[in-house]
């Protein structure tokens, strides 16, 4: 079966010289919810700018392909590129700039070419999947940071996407709204990338992690494996929070998650 | 960060001036401003009748004027700038009666200072008026109802949306530079307050960057989409 994401020896230089990739790999299959792990600057971020071709070897020195479900990031795929690969970037200001919730989750399908009603049901959908629906005619900067978070979700789920890419989805929330998140990112039936620091998020989330440091895939696993791997995690910079124990909650998320919160 | 209606500027209401489409507020508004400059400024009575009506239009909206008197503010630099016109303008010259002094202005000077302030009152109190009465987003419908170029349209929206956004990450820096100890008041400080609102330009530039990184990403191609303004 074609992966959902392809990415083969991928490198990548910044326009001034500095080399933030080294010939990255990675396969993404479909209906995966995988971890993307790495201490600051390993170049996470800019790794994901390639998924949907907002960095590519022509805006600095690059090798290597990626590929969304068989179709290449070359500049004349750009738009069904960017349809397929949904990134939700880390402040949701950057993601919310239209005047109310409605107009910027229906941004991107109108983009697509969408109208009248059938827009108007995709942005519905979207909202109903991020229990956003009640804010549509709000404008965004009166939201509080959790539920801006949400609506830049539901901006990106608007547009279908085969994947949806998360750039640091817990920072800055509270315990409630990150719980709220893990609920809303659990329910979707959707392909998962989510880059975070948050390490007991990402055993809670995604099955697989995948640690990327100084520009290279240094490993590739089940996210218990790689948690509870010690010399690994020291090697990247890779820390526990104080009292967080992978091995206490075992290796199943989401039977983890029903024993800390039975139904 | 409230959840409240609308924007700081708007004063919620169901009035007859809040439902009329804001295309139309926005070419009385025009026609109105453009009336007022246009108007010499030696008649006098005729100022009189364009602020009695201005005041009957804020009547009908139900807007109190204790509400739009303190957001006048933004007219105070051309208050200061009038106040100085007598005093360095040309030409002959009247002595004038000023708290046990004679002071001697001049002629010209006082009738552009006149001007100024009389013209400048209207144009505010009218435009705070309009945007008393319309939702920002409903203001941008208007402008591009009446044809005004997309980019313009798109820029001010931006505005609108990110205004909240930079005047909070101003006051935080502010906050942060006083929990250090600057007075913002104390002209001794002023050099770091430039410091701060350079460290702001360069925030808002790149946050530009990253708004402009997510429209991209979600297909943007220099034109906001049909069926989204
Ligand atoms: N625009 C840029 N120009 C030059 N170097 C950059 C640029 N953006 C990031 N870098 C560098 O590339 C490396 C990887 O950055 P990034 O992908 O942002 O890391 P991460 O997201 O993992 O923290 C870092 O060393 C960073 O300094
Ligand atoms: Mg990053």
């Amino acid at each position: 079966m074609t992966p959902v994401l392809d990415v083969q020896r991928l490198a990548f230089a910044y326009p001034d010289g500095h080399q933030a990739l080294f010939g990255v790999d990675l396969h993404v299959h479909r209906g995966e919810r995988v971890a993307l792990l790495g201490p600051n600057g390993a170049g996470k971020t800019t790794l994901v700018l390639h998924l949907n071709g907002i960095l590519s070897g022509e805006t600095g020195h690059g090798e290597g392909s990626v590929a969304v479900s068989g179709l290449p990031v070359t500049k004349k795929n750009l738009l069904e590129i960017r349809r397929r690969v949904g990134i939700v970037f880390q402040d949701p200001d950057d993601q919310l700039f239209m005047g109310s919730v409605r107009a910027d989750v229906a941004f991107g399908p109108a983009n697509l070419g969408l109208k009248g009603a059938a827009l108007d049901k995709r942005v519905d959908d979207a909202l109903e999947q991020v229990g956003m629906a009640d804010f549509a005619d709000r404008p965004p900067h009166h939201l509080s940071f959790g539920q801006r978070r949400r609506v830049a979700v539901a901006t990106v789920l608007a547009m279908e996407p085969e994947i949806l890419v998360l750039d640091e989805p817990s920072s800055n929330l509270d315990p409630a709204s990150r719980r709220e998140l893990a609920d809303i990112l659990r329910s979707l039936d959707v392909t998962l990338l989510m880059v975070t620091h948050d390490l007991p998020y990402a055993l809670e989330l995604c099955p697989r992690a995948v640690v990327l440091s100084d520009g290279r895939v240094v490993a590739d696993g089940t996210t218990y494996d790689v948690l509870t791997d010690e010399e690994l995690m020291h090697a990247h910079r890779l820390e526990l929070p104080w009292g967080f124990d992978p091995r206490a909650h075992g290796p199943a998320p989401d039977l983890l998650r029903d024993a800390r919160h039975p139904r | 960060m409230g959840a409240g209606h609308g924007h700081r500027l708007h004063f919620h209401g169901h009035s007859v001036v809040h439902r009329a489409p804001a295309h139309l507020k926005v070419l009385v508004l025009l026609g109105f401003v453009l009336t007022v400059v246009a108007t010499p400024r030696e008649w006098y009575p005729v100022f009189g009748g364009y602020l009695v009506l201005l005041l009957g239009v804020v009547l009908l909206a139900r807007v109190p004027l204790t509400y739009l008197l303190p957001r006048m503010v933004v007219e105070v630099p051309f208050l200061v700038f009038a106040a100085l016109m007598p005093f360095v303008a040309e030409g002959p010259r009247v002595a004038v009666p000023l708290g046990g002094w004679e002071v001697s202005l001049s002629e010209s000077g006082l009738l552009a200072a006149w001007g100024l302030v009389a013209k400048g009152t209207l144009g505010v109190l009218a435009s705070l008026t309009l945007a008393a009465t319309t939702e920002p987003a409903d203001v941008l419908r208007g402008l591009q109802r009446l044809r005004m170029p997309d980019l313009v349209v798109q820029i001010m929206g931006f505005m609108i949306r990110y205004l909240d956004v930079v005047t909070g990450d101003l006051g935080r820096m502010v906050t942060a530079m006083r929990s250090r100890g600057v007075d913002p008041r104390s002209p001794r400080h002023w050099p770091a307050l430039a410091r701060t609102l350079g460290a702001l330009f360069v925030r808002s530039y790149e946050r530009g960057e990253r708004v402009h990184l997510a429209m991209l990403s979600r297909g943007y191609d220099g034109k906001l989409p049909e069926g989204v303004k």
